[in-house]
């Protein structure tokens, strides 16, 4: 017989008090990871929608001349060398090794137009993808449905006295204005948007691009890889990461990570004080057992090992449990969260180590006291009938 | 010869002396609130290897007090206590503990089996920190289980095994590792007078083996089955009585 047999006997003994002790446990570790996995799934989810708010690639042509600025950035080569970006240019964005990460890609042709005697800017874009991109977009009127038709940003529309459903010329092209955006405080507002076949047809730069705007899933992969991979497709242009964007995101994930950890914090808390007190409780109970134990012999470290053998016994099997089951409660409320569908269960090894590892952590520390306490007993008081 | 334990090495095997146990002018004094009790007074005596001797006084006479000093489990306010040469209350707490595994064996009063263990594994109880295998504990218990007639009985329970079964499982547990003293407090206490008298007899024949035990009791028909009787009142040693 060695000490863990008197452990394993001893626990086996306490059959139901054990039980609490294991589900206490259990409950704490269960909502870590609970909410570890849940907090994954959130920040995935967080992300991506992030990255599908607004674009965090910027591809320019690579030139020095006439610079024009869209949305605080830079964009050169616009009249003189509006060939560098080209229609063709845009499958090969899908093709880079990790093109799951693409998102959006929005190309866009920016000139200047004469249009009811006024002198002003107009974006060719695919209207899908534009879409998509500007999620804050509010349209009074309708999207365009044709080439045949644009939209106009809300200075636009007050300088051309243009509302949804009239009609424009630009350079000499009746166009349908279907929609008016409402004010979006940034360049978009003094723009005609159209489509940008229609555009490149009317400035005469067919396929001609003059930026491509990409929204990229930064979630999984870190942005530089993607824009290592467009600029290996991309030779003749210049790829960069809006950063301001990124760092906003990042913040904002950072956020819900602290919060989640604090949760995390909080409920291990409570599931150390239900060890911590159901072990000083069973050494209590137990003063009898360890006065025999130190009569006969044992060492304060042995009756020290009998009480950490049993707390890392229960680490153990709460950790398991713990593990398995925050992964399942995960599951079901994971989805429900963040409306993305569940369904396959992610076994996460370094999680699941960590999980169990944690619960034998707190299993140990928590009987520290009881333990040292129980080592201290005097073994006449533990053994009052001698 | 086997190699000597670590507390035997000290004393044991490096001399022989004749008395097993020295007491010398010992005092336990207990501090409660305010007031003092002297649990004991001045108590000198000896005991000789091979020597069964019962301690015996009314309630209140510190007979309990010198059992716990004499078992290492409570130290003196003055005096000491030699055994085998060694004070055994001058060793740091572990060595103590080690001296109460190697030298001494405990009847306890109400046996004091550890309700979650099986027979077998309660009398291994104190092989459980040494360095014998698994194989060997066994043996050595199987070995005391037979001389004691708890054959059979090896995987029950305490709570399956009747008075004086537990009895007898608490002495095995006390005797397993061959301990040169057997301390017993009341051993007939919860038992019938005829499991009582079983459990005396037992001991008389463990003593003429050669055990040295030292027992505490209040009943007198006790006394007869032991070499010696001290007689305690008031903490001190009224009468040490003549060997039989």
């Amino acid at each position: 017989m060695r000490l863990k047999d008197i452990s394993i006997n001893n626990l086996k003994r306490r059959k139901g008090k054990v039980f609490f002790l294991i589900l206490g446990l259990t409950i704490g570790i269960t909502t870590v990871v609970a909410l570890i996995s849940i907090t994954r799934m959130m920040n995935e989810d967080i992300a991506n929608k992030l990255d599908e708010f607004g674009a965090n690639i910027l591809i320019l042509p690579r030139s020095d001349d006439l610079s024009l600025s869209y949305g605080g950035m830079s964009v050169g080569g616009v009249s003189v060398d509006a060939q560098t970006l080209m229609d063709s240019d845009v499958p090969k964005i899908s093709r880079i090794e990790v093109s799951e990460n693409i998102a959006t890609i929005s190309p866009k042709l920016i000139g200047t137009v004469e249009t009811e005697g006024k002198k002003i800017s107009l974006m060719g874009v695919r209207f899908e993808e534009e879409l998509r991109l500007k999620r804050w977009w509010k349209i009074h009127g309708s999207e365009p449905r044709s080439r045949d038709e644009v939209l106009l940003g809300n200075e636009a529309a007050v300088r051309l006295f243009k509302s949804a459903g009239e009609t424009l010329s630009i350079n000499g092209k009746k166009v349908k204005v279907s929609g008016i955006l409402e004010e979006t405080g940034s360049q978009d507002d003094f723009l005609i948007f159209g489509d940008l076949a229609f555009v490149q047809e009317t400035m005469k730069k067919p396929g001609g691009l003059s930026l491509i705007e990409v929204s990229a899933y930064c979630n999984t992969c870190p942005i530089e890889e993607i824009i290592i991979q467009i600029s290996k497709q991309l030779p003749h242009a210049k790829v960069t990461a809006i950063k301001q964007t990124i760092e906003t995101k990042m913040e904002a994930l950072g956020h819900f990570k602290k919060f989640s950890v604090g949760i995390s914090m909080i409920v291990l808390l409570i599931g150390s004080l239900i060890v911590f007190t159901n072990m000083m409780a069973s050494v209590n109970e137990r003063k009898r057992e360890i006065g025999i134990f130190r009569a006969i012999g044992f060492r304060k470290s042995h009756i020290v090992r009998i009480i950490f053998l049993e707390a890392l016994i229960v680490g153990l099997i709460a950790g398991i449990f713990g593990y398995i089951l925050g992964l399942g409660i995960s599951q079901i409320i994971g989805p429900m969260m963040t409306g993305m569908k569940g369904g396959k269960i992610m076994i996460d090894p370094l999680l699941a180590i960590g999980a169990i590892f944690l619960s034998s952590l707190i299993g140990i520390l928590s009987s520290a006291y009881p333990a040292i306490h129980a080592s201290k007993m005097d073994p006449t008081t533990a053994l009052r009938s001698l | 010869m086997p190699a000597c334990p670590v507390v035997r090495r000290s004393a044991l095997c490096r001399r022989k002396r004749m008395s097993l146990i020295e007491i010398k002018k010992l005092n336990k004094v207990y501090q409660s609130g305010e007031e003092r009790v002297r649990a004991l007074l001045d108590v000198d005596f000896t005991i000789e290897r091979g020597e069964f001797v019962s301690m015996m006084g009314p309630s209140g006479s510190g007979k309990s007090t010198l059992l716990t000093i004499l078992g290492g489990l409570n130290h003196p306010t003055q005096g000491e206590v030699l055994m085998d040469d060694i004070p055994i209350y001058k060793l740091s707490l572990e060595k103590l503990a080690d001296f109460r595994r190697e030298y001494l064996g405990f009847v306890f009063q109400s046996f004091q089996l550890i309700p979650y263990l099986t027979v077998i594994e309660n009398v291994m109880l104190p092989l459980s920190i040494t360095e014998k295998s698994s194989k060997e504990q066994v043996k050595m218990a199987q070995g005391i289980l037979e001389r004691m007639g708890l054959i059979g009985k090896e995987k029950r329970l305490p709570d399956q095994l009747s008075g004086g079964e537990q009895e007898r499982v608490a002495i095995s547990r006390a005797l397993v590792n061959s301990p040169p003293i057997l301390l017993a407090d009341e051993p007939t206490g919860n038992l019938d007078s005829k499991t009582g008298k079983e459990v005396m007899e037992l001991f008389k024949t463990l003593n003429k083996e050669g055990q040295t035990i030292v027992m505490v009791t209040h009943n007198p028909e006790n006394m007869a089955f032991s070499t010696r009787t001290l007689f305690l009142k008031d903490g001190r040693v009224e009468k040490n009585g003549s060997k039989t």
